[in-house]
This record gives structure tokens, C-alpha cells and sequence, in this order.
């Protein structure tokens, strides 16, 4: 019954993302659209809406299994430099090997990503203070330091316009055979829903897992893998969408727990809906423009984190 | 059957573990003692195979510790440590079912289920079964943690203080709740305990370790006398032998 409530929830905003939009389609036409209505539906519209789904899905899910991976409930691809990692993979792509098609500009960046990543989780593991708010903060100054280093060549090589652009997240030029990479997150969540056990037990520490039998850096860098990839999927296609992976975990947390196989599904649900709600009301807020899709995650993220906060402290 | 030779360990300078050897009684339960840094957690830890030793080796009916499985190893020995500064939120159930993790990868099984079921009864935490650990009191966690072992259904047991936090009563049921599985499941348990009373009165074998080694390893009545426990402790003692049991008052000073 839950169950059914949540997927109609997601089918009507997805069916809403559908129609919204500059180029008035309405709902009743779907059948009889003339031709520039059907070009931007489905070169535009369709494209849009799914890519919406699957990132905010996988950037929720990435973010919960980065914060097991840090037992840090701050940490997330934000917050840890996965984003500013992904960006000076491509960026090192487009300087030096210009000619790099979609797939390899996404590994490039997934290889920055992953060793960024790999670097973050040694660095706090050895360290003697376990603070939980200097830990993202170690996060975000190590991301400011590779986000440093890519606007020092942005600017040598004057492509600086270039490189903020892919700091704000924008689905608007998300168009049919631009985005299909985004499918990658797909097998990446079901991977993640199948390792999930093992991810919850990393998020209980080194010795937890060794008592019970875990190869644990097998599967923290696994676990980095799965995060990587969909941190740079995301990047190269939509740009960096960030507090997404921050936020909807630290929400159903609050409510359902830490055991990720329990809560994954409720998880990319949240993350997907949340994606979709923020992109459509970008749409409508100030149409005919649009509100970049970061900015309205930060801003309605923030608020509901902040609301749900105080009623936790009353 | 576990025995550990010639042990060592340091920190640098610092010498935490000089050339120890031991074996461990068979389906009985063993209680390591010592003052604050004599190194007892960390001789269990490297049991345990949690951390590593600088030399010597350790082994489980006569094979070396390195050469099992993580998961086969995870099937005969478990260890819980001290101050479980486990953030996260989990309910008594879904802790006590990663006990199983070693034999069903998160899977369950009907009979695992069943396992589940004796080891959240066995630790009488039934009614709490589906709150929240983080909501609990110190020592229903602690149980917890202990159920979720119990669960893990290991030969050989470690405990690191698994008395904290424990008010006197859940201190009694949980050496009871050990006893019980010497007694009736065969377990082995090697335990580190402060209380020296609760070593007294529930540890067949008593380990007692000073300046980074083993100075006695005797069965406890042979142990537990005023001067032996002076050696260790470095306080007076005034044993008082009651139906029995020895009990040490060390209030007398």
C-alpha cells in the first residue's frame, strides 16, 4: 500500500516534468502533438525527465554510501572533493586530449574521482581526530585545493567560462543522444542494492567487519567505485548538483535507519522525486527562464534539513 | 584451541607486548587481568587478528591465524571490543542478523532467522527487539552487541570489557548469560575484566598480565590470594572466602 503511494507519487511528478516547460504541451495532446510539440518531447522533455530520475537517484544513493564509507554522517560527494575531482578529470580531458569522446571524457574523470576519493578516505582514516564536523570540513578545504588547481589551468589556458559552467547543474540542456551515458547510474544502484550488507557493515568500521568476515577494503573501494562513477556520470552529462547526496540520505536516516538494504530503495525514491520537484519548480518560478537546478536544491535541501533539525531538537 | 607464542608488539618505543605465550582452556572461560596499559586489549586484538604483531604467532587447533579465511575465521572466533562507538542507526534485530553475515552474506536463511530469534531471547532483549540501538540504554546496547556475537555462534569468544556500562545487576546476568555458554553451548570466552570479584567468581582460568607480559596463568582459586594480586594490582587485599568463592575487598587501604 506504502509502497504504491510512493510510486504514484513518482509517476505524477515525473508525468508533471513531462509538461512543463516552455513549449505548451498539454497532457490531453499527448497524441495528437504537431511536429515541433513531438521533437521537443522526446528529444527534449522525455530525455530530461529520465536523466532528472536517474540522477537524483544515484547522487542520493552515492551520497549514503559515501557516508558509511566515512562513518560520517557530513561527508558527501560535496563534501568530500568527489565533485572538484570530477571536474579536473575533465578538464585535464579537454586540455590535453581534446578529441575524447563522452565515454572517455567520463572515465577520465571517474579515474580522478575514484584516486581524489581513495586519497580522502586515507587521509581521515589516519587521522587521530575524529571530530565529526572537522571531517567534512577536511573535505571541503581538499576539494577547494583540486578545484584551485583546475581554475590555475583554466585560467592559463583561458577556458575559465568553460569550467563554471560545469559547476551548475543544468538539465535544460539535457537532449536525445547527450545524455544516454547518464543510464550508466542504473546497473550502479543495482550493484550497490546487492552489495548492500556489505556496504552497511563498512559504515560499522574496520574492526566490525573484519570480526564478521568482510574483506573490508575490498569493498570500501568498491564502495568508492560505485560512488566515482556516479559522481562523474553526473558531471560530465548535467554538471554537479550539490547537498542532493548530503541531504536525502541524512533525511530517511532520521526516519528509517542506517541499513542500507532497508532504506536504499526509500533512498534513490526521495532522491529522484526530490530532483524531479526542484527541476520543475526551476521551470515555473521565473518562466520563461530557469532557476539553475543547484540553486534550487540548495535552497529547498536546506530548508527541509533545517526544519527537520528543529523538530529532532524539540 | 587457540595458542598464541611469543607475542610481540610496540608503538615505537613504546614495548605494549614482550614475547607472550599462552594456551587458551578448551570450554572454559578465561579472564584477563592487569592494570590500564599491562596490554591485555591489545594481546586480543592481535588474537583476534585485528591489528598486527611485530612478531610471533597464533594459532587455532595448530593452524596459524593467516592461513584461514576471513569468513572461515569469522565462523570460529569472534571478538567484541570495548566502547562500541558504533554511530549508526540500527535496529537490536538487523544488529543481531549481521551476527549471521559469516554464513549467509546478508541472506537470511529460515534457520538463521531461528538463530536470530535464541540470541535476542538469550539476551533478553525481546521487547526492544525492533527499537532503534541508538535509543537505548548503554547496557541494552551493550546486550546488543553480545546477542549479535552470540549470534555469530563462534567457538571461541573474545570479550573486551564487556562490562562497561553495565549496572551491578545486567554485570551479574551478563557473566551468567557467559557462564551459560561455557556451560551448555561449549563455548571458549577469553574476557577482559576490571571487576576483579566478577574474575573470582566467574572465570575458570585467570590470565594476569603486567608490564607488558604474562606474569600468572593459573586456575582461579590458585590465583587469587593476597600476595599474587598485590603483585599485579600494586593495593593491599584482604581475601575473604565465602561458600566457596574467594571474594577481595580492597578497601582496606
Amino acid at each position: 500500500m506504502r509502497v504504491l503511494f510512493l510510486v504514484l507519487i513518482l509517476l505524477i511528478v515525473s508525468f508533471i516534468s513531462l509538461f512543463v516547460g516552455n513549449q505548451a504541451i498539454a497532457p490531453s495532446r499527448v497524441f495528437g502533438m504537431d511536429e515541433i510539440q513531438f521533437l521537443v518531447f522526446t528529444v527534449s522533455r522525455i530525455p530530461r525527465t529520465l536523466a532528472l530520475l536517474l540522477s537524483g537517484a544515484g547522487i542520493a544513493v552515492a551520497g549514503f554510501i559515501m557516508q558509511q564509507i566515512a562513518q560520517n554522517k557530513f561527508v558527501s560527494p560535496t563534501t568530500a572533493g568527489s565533485l572538484d575531482a570530477a571536474k579536473l578529470g575533465i578538464l585535464v580531458g579537454l586540455l590535453w586530449f581534446p578529441h575524447l569522446g563522452l565515454i572517455q571524457k567520463i572515465l577520465l574523470s571517474l579515474l580522478f574521482c575514484f584516486a581524489a576519493g581513495v586519497a580522502f578516505i586515507l587521509l581521515i582514516k589516519r587521522l587521530k581526530i575524529k571530530n565529526v564536523i572537522l571531517i567534512p570540513l577536511i573535505g571541503i578545504m581538499f576539494g577547494s585545493i583540486l578545484s584551485a588547481i583546475a581554475t590555475f589551468f583554466a585560467i592559463k589556458y583561458n577556458i575559465v567560462q568553460n569550467v563554471e559552467g560545469w559547476l551548475i547543474g543544468d538539465f535544460s540542456g539535457v537532449l536525445q543522444g547527450q545524455y544516454e551515458t547518464i543510464y550508466l547510474i542504473f546497473p550502479v544502484v543495482i550493484v550497490t542494492y546487492i552489495l548492500a550488507n556489505q556496504f552497511t557493515l563498512i559504515g560499522m568500521g574496520e574492526n566490525f567487519s573484519k570480526n564478521l568476515g568482510l574483506n573490508y577494503n575490498t569493498y570500501m573501494f568498491l564502495g568508492l567505485l560505485c560512488v566515482s562513477l556516479t559522481v562523474s556520470v553526473t558531471v560530465v552529462t548535467v554538471g554537479t548538483i550539490p547537498f542532493l547526496g548530503l541531504i536525502v540520505p541524512n533525511v530517511v536516516r532520521i526516519y528509517k535507519g542506517d541499513n542500507l538494504k532497508k532504506v536504499l530503495p526509500l533512498t534513490a525514491w526521495f532522491g529522484a522525486v526530490f530532483l524531479v520537484v526542484s527541476d520543475i519548480l526551476g521551470r515555473i518560478i521565473i518562466a520563461p527562464y530557469e532557476i539553475p537546478i543547484g540553486l534550487m536544491v540548495g535552497m529547498l535541501g536546506g530548508l527541509i534539513f533545517f526544519l527537520l533539525l528543529m523538530r529532532i531538537n524539540k | 584451541m587457540i595458542s598464541f607464542e611469543n607475542i610481540k608488539k610496540s608503538y615505537g618505543e613504546r614495548v605494549i607486548l614482550k614475547d607472550i605465550s599462552a594456551k587458551i582452556h578448551k570450554g572454559k572461560i578465561t579472564a584477563l587481568i592487569g592494570t590500564n596499559g599491562a596490554g591485555k586489549s591489545t594481546l586480543l586484538s592481535i588474537i583476534s587478528r585485528l591489528i598486527q604483531k611485530d612478531g610471533g604467532k597464533v594459532s587455532i587447533y595448530e593452524k596459524e591465524l593467516s592461513k584461514y579465511k576471513n569468513n572461515e575465521l569469522a565462523k570460529r572466533l569472534s571478538i567484541l571490543r570495548q566502547a562500541n562507538q558504533i554511530d549508526m542507526k540500527l535496529t537490536v534485530r538487523e544488529l543481531v542478523a549481521f551476527g549471521r553475515f559469516p554464513y549467509s552474506q546478508g541472506r537470511l536463511t529460515k534457520a538463521d532467522n531461528e538463530i536470530i530469534d535464541r540470541a535476542i531471547d538469550f539476551s533478553e532483549l525481546s521487547e526492544y527487539e525492533h527499537a532503534y540501538i541508538d535509543e537505548l540504554s548503554g547496557g541494552q546496547r551493550q546486550r546488543a552487541f553480545l546477542a549479535m556475537v552470540i549470534a555469530q555462534d563462534t567457538e571461541f569468544i573474545l570479550l573486551d570489557e564487556p562490562l562497561n556500562n553495565l549496572d551491578l545487576k545486567h554485570s551479574i546476568q551478563m557473566m551468567k548469560t557467559l557462564r551459560k555458554m561455557v556451560d551448555e553451548l561449549g563455548k571458549t570466552i577469553v574476557i577482559v575484566i576490571h571487576e576483579i570479584n566478577f574474575a573470582s567468581h566467574f572465570a575458570d582460568y585467570i590470565i594476569a598480565m603486567k608490564d607488558a607480559k604474562i606474569k600468572y596463568h593459573l586456575p582461579t582459586h590458585e590465583f587469587i590470594t593476597k600476595n599474587k594480586l598485590k603483585e599485579i594490582f600494586g593495593i593491599e587485599f584482604d581475601i575473604i572466602e565465602h561458600n566457596k568463592k574467594k571474594i577481595c575487598n580492597y578497601f582496606n587501604n
